[in-house]
């Protein structure tokens, strides 16, 4: 199974809904497209949708961290919503959650960010 | 009875759902809870990531090797490769550390592999490669139905 990845941007936000198994041989794939549209869009805030995520290792973790840094340059912030208790516990252990919020559904996200 | 089950795979980065899918079949005779047989995948993941990136630096002439035994309700994992093999083997287990920032690394590979897992070894030899050993007892169905 590989990932599938679905953008939305509105206004200054971007909305990642991720589906799938993210891995070290999916993650170059999200770094890119992802980092991408960051750029062209002058994006300042993210929303990251992991509900249909059904795999993610520290690679994940890795590529998601890659986004905040991206995101923090531009003073932006980056809210994962729809987390599963098994992801919950990899964002914990590596302390994700010190600087990326969470909310339970991506409408909460949204409403967050002023987009919804 | 004791039940072995070995693998071996070129160092491609597509191989790695391969590796986790293969070894979660096999444990899954041991009738593991959900959450058990995500973080057998997990910490699988995180090693032959290792393997592929580090030890190989992504040669995909490398061979990983997986080694799975199962008896009881443990199960036994080695991950071994023939690779740069590890100078600090201490440093690589902390938390956040990485030797490749620019990759978008997070370090924290060894630190899921001791959380997830009831015991880690990690031999390696600077030049001749790295073999992780890792032990989990899974918890017995029968005792939770009592």
């Amino acid at each position: 199974m590989s990932l599938t990845i679905d953008f939305e941007t509105r206004h200054d936000v971007l909305c990642i809904r991720l589906g799938g198994e993210l891995d070290h041989h999916t993650a170059d794939e999200l770094r890119e497209k992802a980092s991408d549209l960051i750029e062209r869009n002058e994006i300042r805030h993210i929303v990251l949708n992991l509900e249909q995520l059904t795999f993610m290792d520290s690679s994940g973790l890795g590529v998601i961290l890659g986004r905040y840094k991206q995101i923090k340059q531009v003073h932006g912030e980056m809210v994962v919503c729809a987390i599963s208790p098994s992801l919950q516990r990899l964002f914990d252990m590596s302390g994700l959650f010190k600087i990326i919020k969470m909310e339970p559904t991506e409408e909460f996200a949204l409403q967050r960010l002023g987009v919804a | 009875m004791k039940n072995e089950m070995n693998l071996q795979f070129s160092a491609l980065s597509q191989n790695e759902s391969f590796a986790r899918v293969t070894v979660a079949a096999f444990i899954a005779q041991l009738d593991p809870t959900m959450d058990e047989l995500t973080e057998i995948k997990t910490v699988v993941s995180e090693a032959v990531t290792n393997a592929i990136i580090h030890g190989y630096e992504n040669d995909p002439s490398g061979i990983v090797y997986i080694s799975v035994t199962i008896e009881e309700n443990v199960i036994d994992l080695t991950i071994r490769d023939n690779g740069l093999g590890i100078v600090n083997v201490e440093e690589a287990r902390q938390p956040l550390f990485t030797t490749k920032p620019e990759l978008e690394r997070s370090g924290m590979g060894f630190t899921i592999m001791e959380n997830f897992m009831d015991e880690i070894e990690i031999h390696s030899q600077p030049g001749s490669g790295t073999e992780v050993k890792l032990r989990k007892s899974l918890k017995s169905r029968k005792m939770l139905c009592n």
